[in-house]
């Protein structure tokens, strides 16, 4: 076993002993147990930064070619092989820059509830991590929806555990839409499982071994499942009651990497393994994609409320990374990744800010606050920040995924995805208004609850390394994905 | 003609849990009740060993003159439900333990009868012709009826009916099923002259539609026991009058018997259309009105029923499905184990299951318990991480793709949605903060840890938690192990 399996394998244990250490403390050592599970977290972003130097032919960028699954390196142990389940893990160009998120969001997140509600929480998002890690890992599809299910309860209990006021409805439908969703992942895995004999996708990426009729099938139950996640209009409805009840963290992990379990199985399972299925469904994924990005930017416009508003945001984003999914071109699939991690930069910010906004201030109704720019002017300033790079200005992290995204659906040519794209641009257009009226209302106008000005330490340390991975992402998209063709 | 030749060594198993009968029996007449409750967990565990060393690979015994047909044949399956019969008849007699201490039901009478469920059990999985099934069918249920119904009232208690209206219910429909089975198994054989199982074929001819009723009514009297729905109606009022560590044994044991004499048949007879509507029925309507359930026992009552459907909608595949469903039950009796142990441990000795705001907050009192019920609950829905649950579940859908019933599959994993709706809900209620009062308290949590004490545990209570908890733990980390036994 070479050291850089073991850091593979470690990604996923750390966290998960870590958990279980945490879990053990008794509860008077309450403050030690979170140092601990803090320590954990961190201690596993070590292996996460070991796993480049394991790529021999520089960053293997996503191509649409079948076979194009190139590891950088990889475990193989069997497991289960009646279910043809096999732990098998291995690390790629796509799913390395997701992980690095995971490792990160996670620490900040851990770090930040260090002062917080308890040891459980901690434990909590440990477990959390091993899941969403091993879900980008998986390189066995049955591998691959026990790591997608694992992340499910643990969620519910942040959300009904440490959420608002209405946390328990929002954590069930939360738990029971999602779990929805995975039914149908359950189905189209083992179909694609049982038709082929074999659920590695090395051996199954490009579709080998599937017939046409299967790969639409599986595609369709695979596309459900990874919509309900991400999660796509119209399946999205779960998504701003759990955004709006959960504590900062929840909503942090939420929408900085759970969805992206979505369009990451979208990418890696549903293109890679139907491609076929995939070709047939693009226009209407493409539809699908613009009409997200129309409608949530047309509902955030009218919302009201600040978690909501961000929540509804991600609908939008999400339409994007699937516009740029559905074309299913190379550029395409490259501003899908891009967007992926620029919105989880993105939004795992916000919902920082959203968090500390509502600590401060004790609402988060937009006609309640404002003026922060005078009563909080660094707050107002960081959240200016995370709120333009949001809407996609160019140099931010937000700006790649967006707009090769529409150039991708241009390129791809053909009135159907022309029009597509000039749709997309319009809700683009739109991002901008809801989040300039976002920043009016908030920052701009009389001061309206009175809000302290003080940052904590531990708010500058969640803060920054988002901030300053916002920009470099900006800088140099080039971090996430090999050069832009 | 010669006498018949029998191996005893394959008998080992049966000679091993009557054996254990017998020495209860006689340890209760001449020695304490420590001896009582020792004999019978040795005969257990030696029950189990029995089955491991005659292994799965033997050939049968009591064979008709011709070859073939025997009437006691070792197979995998077999060995595997004698061990996981040993195993649940020790899991619940520690149950019963804080309770038979405190007088109950008598120690002797109610170790007999356990170890003769026990045999019974046993028989079934190694029956290799109808009459031996059905008898031990019956050998297992038989002393469950007493069992139901065996409940002292210490002086002062409050003596409820409840217990011998349950026996009473159980008792009754039980026989009319055995008799309709009996029946079935009579037009069979009256249409094909087939009684051992290797000989069952599907008739033709002009007796056929009398053996397709002789069938039916089999599957029918055999759904009674797995309470399949519509057959399901006495099971949860049965359960919520039995002692709890008896419903324990009716929701496992009883059920994982029922379920092999139903493999048994459908595994050589077509029954494929109609057990498929029964598996439909029972996790559909199971899953819907434990939705509704607000005590404890009810609710694991209609959990219950609702995991036999996905058994059933396994064995609706006929022989390809009896591995999955054999494995669906083993998971799922290891982990309904551990549910019932823990709302043991979590009531006082000899109360019953109580209602389920009766649990609010149990899970921040005993931290351990609470996790093991949230880990069998988990696995009952089949989410991580009750592994074991959700490996259970990938079984049974894989066997369904595979025989292309995707539509069957379809069923059960929306069926988990719906089942996953009461088991958060009983989970979470685990956690919940204290109640409101009306009146302002200064400590809400001090007046719930009054108000709901926290009870002490008793150690062979605990014992059984724990190791349940590990079998689960366990099987959820290298299935591979069951899957290799079964085959």
């Amino acid at each position: 076993m070479t050291i850089y399996q073991v850091a593979l394998v470690a990604v996923v244990l750390l966290p998960a002993v870590g958990a279980g250490v945490v879990a053990v403390f008794p509860a008077r050592l309450d403050r030690a147990a979170r140092i601990t599970g803090t320590a954990f977290a961190a201690v596993t972003l070590l292996p996460i930064i070991l796993l480049p130097f394991a790529r021999q032919a520089g960053w293997t960028a996503y191509t649409a070619s079948p076979g194009a699954l190139r590891p950088w390196t990889e475990v193989d142990v069997s497991w289960v092989p009646a279910l043809h389940l096999d732990f098998h893990l291995g690390v790629d160009g796509v799913s390395y820059p997701l992980v690095a998120l995971t490792g990160l969001l996670t620490v900040l997140c851990a770090a930040y509830s260090l002062k917080g509600p308890g040891r459980a929480l901690i434990a909590l998002l440990l477990v959390l991590e091993a899941g969403i890690a091993g879900t980008f890992l998986s390189f066995d599809l049955i591998l691959f929806f026990l790591f997608f299910e694992v992340v499910l309860l643990p969620m519910y209990a942040v959300i009904a555990g440490w959420g608002g006021d209405d946390r328990r409805r929002a954590a069930r439908k939360f738990v029971l839409y999602t779990l929805f969703g995975s039914v149908f992942l359950l189905l189209g895995v083992v179909t694609v499982a049982v038709s082929a004999g074999t659920a590695d996708l090395r051996e199954l990426t490009g579709g080998a071994g599937l017939d046409r009729t299967t790969q639409y099938a599986a595609f369709t139950l695979l596309a459900i499942a990874f919509a309900v996640k991400a999660p796509l209009w119209p399946l999205h409805t779960w998504l701003p009651d759990a955004h709006t009840q959960a504590p900062t963290v929840g909503s942090v992990i939420l929408a900085g990497v759970l969805l992206k379990m979505g369009t990451y199985g979208l990418i890696r399972v549903a293109v890679g393994v139907t491609p076929q299925g995939a070709e047939k469904a693009a226009p209407v994924l493409g539809i699908l994609a613009a009409a997200a990005i129309v409608a949530g930017s047309l509902i955030c416009l009218r919302q009201t409320e600040l978690k909501r508003l961000i929540a509804y945001s991600s609908v939008g984003h999400m339409g994007f990374v699937l516009l740029g999914i559905a074309t299913l071109t190379t550029t395409g699939l490259q501003a899908a990744l891009i967007g992926n991690v620029a919105h989880g930069l993105i939004t795992g910010l916000l919902f920082f800010l959203a968090g500390a906004i509502k600590d401060r201030a004790h609402t988060g109704e937009l006609a309640d606050l404002g003026g922060l720019r005078e009563t909080a002017p660094r707050l107002a300033g960081v959240l200016g920040f995370a709120a333009i790079a949001s809407l996609g200005l160019p140099g931010l992290a937000g700006f790649w995924g967006e707009a090769f995204a529409v150039v991708a659906a241009i390129q791809r040519g053909g009135g159907l995805w022309t029009t597509l794209a000039v749709l997309a641009a319009i809700g683009g257009a739109l991002t901008a208004a809801y989040f300039l009226r976002l920043l009016r209302r908030v920052t701009h106008g009389p001061a309206a609850a009175p809000v302290s000005p003080v940052i904590a330490g531990r708010e500058w340390l969640a803060w920054a390394p988002l901030a300053a991975l916002i920009l470099a992402v900006g800088l140099a998209p080039a971090l996430v994905t090999g050069a832009l063709p | 003609m010669t006498a018949q030749s029998v191996d005893h060594v394959s008998l080992l198993p049966l000679y091993a849990a009557a054996g254990t009968a017998v020495l209860v029996l006689l340890a209760d007449l001449f020695f304490g009740r420590r001896v009582v409750l020792g004999a019978l967990t040795a005969g257990g565990i030696a029950t189990a060993v029995c089955a491991i060393v005659v292994g799965g690979s033997r050939a049968g015994t009591f064979c008709a003159p011709g070859g073939g047909a025997c009437s006691w044949v070792p197979s995998p399956l077999a060995a595997v439900a004698a061990v996981v019969f040993a195993g649940l008849t020790v899991g619940v007699l520690g149950l019963s333990i804080p309770s038979l201490r405190l007088g109950t039901a008598p120690t002797g009478e109610f170790c007999f009868l356990l170890a003769s469920s026990m045999t019974g059990g046993v028989v079934v999985g190694y029956a290799g012709d109808l009459i031996t099934l059905i008898v031990g069918v019956e050998t297992l249920t038989l002393p469950l009826y007493l069992l139901v119904g065996l409940r002292r009232f210490a002086p002062g208690e409050k003596v409820s009916t409840a217990p011998a209206s349950a026996s009473i219910t159980f008792f009754l429909i039980s026989v009319v099923s055995t008799a309709i089975a009996l029946l079935g198994a009579a037009l069979n054989y009256a249409a094909t002259g087939a009684l051992h199982l290797d000989r069952l074929l599907n008739a033709t001819g002009p007796f056929a539609p009398v053996a397709d009723a002789g069938v039916a009514l089999l599957v029918i009297g055999l759904a009674f026991k797995v309470a399949a729905v519509p057959l399901h109606a006495w099971a949860p009022a049965t359960y919520e009058g039995a002692p709890l560590p008896v419903a324990a044994y009716l929701s496992t044991a009883s059920k994982l018997g029922g379920v092999l004499a139903l493999a048994a048949i459908v595994a050589r007879l077509d029954a494929a259309a109609l057990t498929a509507v029964l598996a439909v029925l029972t996790m559909t309507v199971g899953n819907l009105v434990a939705l509704r359930q607000t005590r404890m026992v009810r609710l694991l009552a209609w959990s219950s029923i609702a995991q036999a459907g996905y058994i059933l909608a396994a064995l609706a595949l006929g022989a390809p499905g009896v591995a999955p469903a054999a494995a669906y039950a083993v998971f799922f009796v290891v982990l309904e184990l551990i549910a019932f142990a823990v709302v043991v441990a979590l009531r006082p000795p000899g109360a019953d299951g109580g209602p389920l705001l009766a649990y609010r907050g149990a899970g921040r009192r005993s931290p351990w318990l609470g996790a093991s019920l949230v880990l069998a609950f988990a696995g009952l829905a089949g989410l991580p991480p009750g592994l074991a649950g959700l490996f259970a579940k990938v079984t049974v859908v894989d066997a369904l793709i595979d025989n292309n019933h995707g539509w069957l599959a379809g069923v059960v994993a929306l069926n988990a949605v719906i089942g996953l709706a009461y088991y958060v809900r009983a989970s979470a209620l685990l956690y919940a903060t204290p109640e409101r009062v009306g009146i302002a308290v200064a400590d809400p949590a001090l007046l719930e840890a009054a108000t709901h004490p926290r009870l002490p545990v008793s150690r062979a209570v605990g014992a059984v938690v724990v190791a349940a908890s590990l079998v689960a733990v366990a099987l959820g980390f290298a299935p591979q192990v069951l899957f290799d036994a079964l085959g």
